[in-house]
């Protein structure tokens, strides 16, 4: 059921602040969610002042010269810094996206930023994302053929098959599209959410794949499917520019037209 | 493993409501308001058959100037619900979802249900 207030050991209480240096030009403001798993305490929300003129364009950066400069326990993860790993998925100015590839310029006022949403905080922006990965597992993500492949070459496909998975394949799995979603806040322990879905829907049009039947069974379920309410906050949120509500109205097209 | 002593991260109070999104719940918050009309039109219906003074109290409280907003919402919800209604049977069919698509429609449905409503209250009673 739908849980609107937090749980009394993650409402969030006010946290530090650290002034910028004296004689820092460009000032902006960071407010940052912190949680520190060994204090006992309840999750705070830290404002850091961080001088731009001194500081890389985007809002990694921005945290990165905090963690380097300001407060080495900021925890948060990173790696690619350039859009393709999905690590650094975290809610930032009301929605989900990647630190490394949103301009501080973008966000207006103070950069305010939270783990993505309505998960369950390793530390600081780190949620626990095992039960997301699970459930991309849980949908089979790989070929299934019966037939054996061909003597002396791939199994090929056509330009146009290609391009029907072009799409769905570009998903990095950053959990912002999942994360974003109000279904899957309330549901996320039955509900697959979208970007398990656009998921399963790669594999369901790719032409290779001989177990389209088995999958479809595997998603006619009023939980799993159907707890899409089209609320398309999925397909604002998506940093790639990927569309999953649509891929889950196709497959749920699919299901209507295998039962006539 | 999921560890249950952790904290769970802030969502709606945090995340900044799409207009999208913002439909998705008035569509659900208009289909209760009007299950809960269908108890007054059921009143209005028994009143009519019961006739004469009962019909003209009911009539009566509907009149007042907290009755008539009832009404107005009540209208509202069904114009509303109606229109997107027609946009869900869209996305229904496969169409409509580019994001762009799915902004416009959500204006389109919204002015299209205020002024459908405004348009009943000030030409049809």
């Amino acid at each position: 059921m739908a849980e609107f207030r937090l749980p009394p050991n993650s409402r969030i209480k006010k946290g530090k602040h650290f002034a910028a240096a004296d004689g820092a030009g460009n000032v902006r403001r960071f407010a940052v969610y912190r949680y520190d798993p060994e204090s006992g305490e309840n999750p705070r929300v830290d404002t850091y002042e961080v001088d731009l003129d001194t500081c890389g364009p985007m809002v990694l950066d921005g945290l990165i010269k905090i963690k380097n400069e300001i407060d080495p326990s900021l925890t948060f993860r990173r790696s690619c810094r350039e859009g393709i790993c999905g690590s650094c998925a975290m809610n930032i100015d009301g929605g989900n996206t990647l630190a490394c590839t949103l301009a501080i310029d973008k966000v207006k006022g103070d950069v305010k930023i939270y783990p993505l949403p309505h998960m369950p905080v390793v530390k600081d922006l780190v949620p626990d994302l095992t039960n997301f990965y699970a459930q991309y597992a849980s949908i089979k993500p790989w070929l299934q053929a019966r037939t054996p492949p061909p003597l002396n070459h791939e199994r090929l496909q056509s330009k146009d098959d290609q391009e029907k998975i072009d799409e769905p394949a570009a998903c990095i799995l950053c959990a912002c599209c999942s994360t974003s979603c109000p279904s899957y806040w309330w549901n996320s322990d039955r509900y697959l959410g979208p970007a398990t879905l656009l998921a399963a829907y790669r594999w369901l049009v790719d032409s290779r794949d001989e177990a389209t039947g088995e999958r479809l069974d595997e998603l006619e379920d009023p939980f799993r499917l159907y707890r899409c309410h089209t609320i398309m906050n999925c397909t604002q949120t998506c940093p790639k520019g990927l569309n999953p509500a649509k891929a889950i109205a196709e497959t749920k097209k699919m299901l209507a037209a295998r039962r006539h | 493993m999921s560890n249950s002593d952790r904290p769970l991260s802030p969502h709606i109070s945090i995340y900044s409501w799409p207009i999208t999104m913002t439909l998705s719940i008035l569509h659900r918050a208009c289909g209760v308001a009007m299950s809960i009309g269908l108890l007054v039109l059921s009143a209005w219906l028994i009143n009519a058959a019961a006739g004469g003074a009962d019909y003209a109290r009911f009539t009566d409280v509907m009149a007042t100037p907290f009755g008539r907003l009832l009404l107005i919402g009540w209208s509202f919800a069904f114009f509303f619900h109606l229109a997107n209604g027609v946009r869900h049977l869209f996305w229904d069919a496969g169409h409509g979802f580019e994001k762009s698509q799915a902004v416009a429609s959500a204006w389109f449905v919204l002015v299209a249900a205020i002024a459908a409503t405004v348009a009943y209250w000030l030409f049809l009673p």
